[in-house]
């Protein structure tokens, strides 16, 4: 079925290639010549050398060998210039055009400035006035205390605590930034002197409350409560008191007119738990020779103000509603007369009595700089400068023909004090200036409603709040006068403790 | 010649010797402190700057009034007074603290 079979091969012509070549031409091209040429280069000769300086020891020193002095030229250069030398160095000893003269090289403010003037609206609403400022420990935050000091009665409306952070953006001076409400008026208000959040509140219900501005919730942590150890009148100062064992530790101290000063201790359930206490009794009260009878009457104890020496952590004043001013210590072993139901036995702290002002004492200050000097001021008008060393005052200004709430001495300039009066002022007085009359006196208030309370700022030195029976508190910025230490005026303040007058 | 250079430290003398002299550099034409009571490096720095402080201090008296010269120079500072008396010669440089 199948058979091999061959088929003829058949060939089949390029037409392409046919196509092509018909076409196809021949040409030539070429680029021109490209020309070179040579040429010989060779660098010069080069040679090293070695370059070295000797190490001289002591080159400075030869150089009074070195130059060639000639000793006739210098000694007729210095015989001419010897006279004029001499006459302007005795000139410049004795010269004294400088004294008290310094450049101020850097920009000055000139005038004392109102930077903020803060407000609770609520509390203004119910006419309550401002107690008590303080600022905290970064010296940015000022907190103050809402009650009232013109109304004797049991108040028994509630009252604010507020607070303001004036470095914080958008800062709104009539919303604080915290709010604490208390049940009672607030007398006195201070921030822990380390712990930026912080405070401590002294009620006129007698209580003492610590709140912690961090907690937004509830801020109260700490309180005395209402015991037998409490207060039983207005608590007028409270104060934090490094506690001796521990570091860091704190322990709180209230003052007030029922005569106790107490000092507390933390305990569970944020209670706080009196650790010692002191009483003034008027029978204790150490007469001195130079000073009358004592005026009549326990009432006359009241503690008002308390101010700690800066410089003995022991030592204390205390200004009481009888007028005088007490230098107390801690140290104290004497107890206290008439004093019971309290769970710790209380002590008699009074060593010395200053001769006393014309009405209650409204306020103490113990001088940054010097350790016997403090100020009292008080009802009667009148700034006492007192020295620890003696009984009767070394200078008694009267700054007020109304009282006098507060004075407060400069963290800064040695003679500069601050005082507020009933008058609506705020004066700022500088021994350096004049010792008779305020260097400043700012308005903080129209229609004289008086100035309670003011407080100078220890970390932005050129600040100064001061609270008012309108409400509100005002933070002023002092001139370069009050922030920058002159020169001598240490000396100076020396000087005016050193006048004593036995 | 020693009696000279014995005359020239007595002179240096009698000025240290008045209250409140710091000390005192002579400085020569070139700049070059030639004796001094100071250390090294105070000296130098006393001696260089004040050379060109008080070379500037005379061109702007002359610059002022051509016929009027500087003759001498105090600085007072916080914490001193720099008097240089000037020649063409030589500097004398006195440091005083100012009176208490």
């Amino acid at each position: 079925m199948f058979a091999d079979g061959t088929a003829g091969s058949a060939d089949v012509g390029s037409l392409w290639r046919r196509a092509r070549s018909a076409r196809c031409e021949a040409k030539s091209c070429q680029t021109g010549e490209i020309s070179t040429a040579e040429a010989a280069v060779q660098s010069r000769t080069s040679q090293d050398a070695g370059v070295q300086t000797d190490q001289s020891k002591d080159a400075a020193q030869d150089f009074q060998q070195e130059v060639q002095v000639d000793s006739a030229h210098l000694l007729s250069f210095l015989q001419r210039v010897e006279d004029v030398v001499i006459k302007e160095l005795n000139k410049n000893w004795k010269s004294h055009a400088f004294d008290g003269f310094e450049v101020n090289w850097t920009d000055q403010n000139e005038t004392v400035l109102c930077l903020h003037k803060l407000s609770y609206p609520e509390a203004q609403d119910q006419k309550l006035q401002v107690t008590s400022v303080s600022w905290n420990a970064t010296g940015s935050v000022v907190a103050c205390s809402y009650g009232r000091l013109d109304d004797g009665d049991w108040a028994t409306e509630k009252s604010y605590v507020c607070t303001w952070n004036l470095d914080r953006r958008g800062l709104n001076p009539q919303r604080p930034d915290l709010v604490v409400d208390v049940p009672s008026s607030v007398m006195c208000v201070a921030f822990h002197p380390s712990q930026p959040s912080l405070i401590v509140g002294g009620l006129f219900s007698g209580e003492v409350m610590v709140w912690d501005t961090s907690r937004l919730e509830d801020p109260l942590i700490l309180r005395t409560g209402m015991t037998d150890d409490t207060h039983t009148d207005p608590v007028y100062e409270v104060n934090w008191l490094p506690d001796a064992k521990h570091r860091n530790h704190f322990q709180l101290l209230s003052a007030s007119t029922d005569g106790k000063i107490l000092v507390w201790r933390e305990e569970r359930d944020s209670r706080l738990a009196l650790a010692e206490g002191f009483a003034l009794v008027a029978q204790q009260i150490p007469r001195s020779i130079q000073l009358k009878k004592l005026a009549r009457g326990e009432a006359a104890v009241g503690v008002t103000s308390l101010s700690f020496s800066h410089f003995d952590p022991r030592m204390f004043v205390v200004g009481v509603e009888g007028g005088y001013s007490l230098q107390c210590s801690t140290a104290v072993e004497t107890e206290a007369l008439h004093r019971t139901g309290s769970s710790v036995p209380l002590r008699a702290p009074a060593e010395l009595a200053f001769a006393p002002h014309g009405g209650p004492v409204y306020s103490v200050s113990c001088s940054p700089f010097h350790r016997n000097l403090f100020l009292s001021c008080g009802t009667d008008g009148h700034v006492h400068l007192h020295s620890m060393l003696q009984a009767q005052p070394l200078l008694s200004l009267q700054l007020s023909k109304k009282y006098l709430f507060c004075v407060r001495w400069s963290p800064v300039r040695p003679l500069v004090f601050a005082a507020a009066s009933g008058e609506g002022d705020v004066q700022l007085f500088d021994f350096e200036k004049s010792s008779q009359k305020p260097a400043v006196s700012i308005k903080q208030t129209t229609g004289e409603s008086p100035v309670y309370c003011l407080e100078f700022n220890v970390k932005q030195t050129q600040l100064l709040a001061a609270g008012d029976a309108t409400g509100t508190v005002k933070v002023w910025q002092l001139s370069s006068d009050f922030t920058e230490q002159r020169l001598r005026e240490m000396n100076h303040l020396e000087q005016l403790a050193s006048e004593v007058t036995d | 010649m020693a009696e000279a250079k014995a005359e020239v430290e007595e002179t240096l003398k009698r000025i240290e010797a008045h209250k409140g002299v710091v000390g005192t550099i002579v400085v020569n034409a070139e700049g070059i402190p030639i004796r001094t009571t100071f250390d090294n490096s105070t000296t130098v720095q006393y001696a260089g700057l004040l050379q060109q402080l008080t070379m500037k201090a005379r061109s702007t008296v002359r610059d002022i009034d051509p016929r009027n010269d500087l003759t001498f120079l105090r600085i007072r500072s916080k914490k001193h007074e720099i008097m240089v008396a000037p020649e063409n010669e030589y500097l004398l440089i006195v440091i005083q603290k100012p009176c208490e």
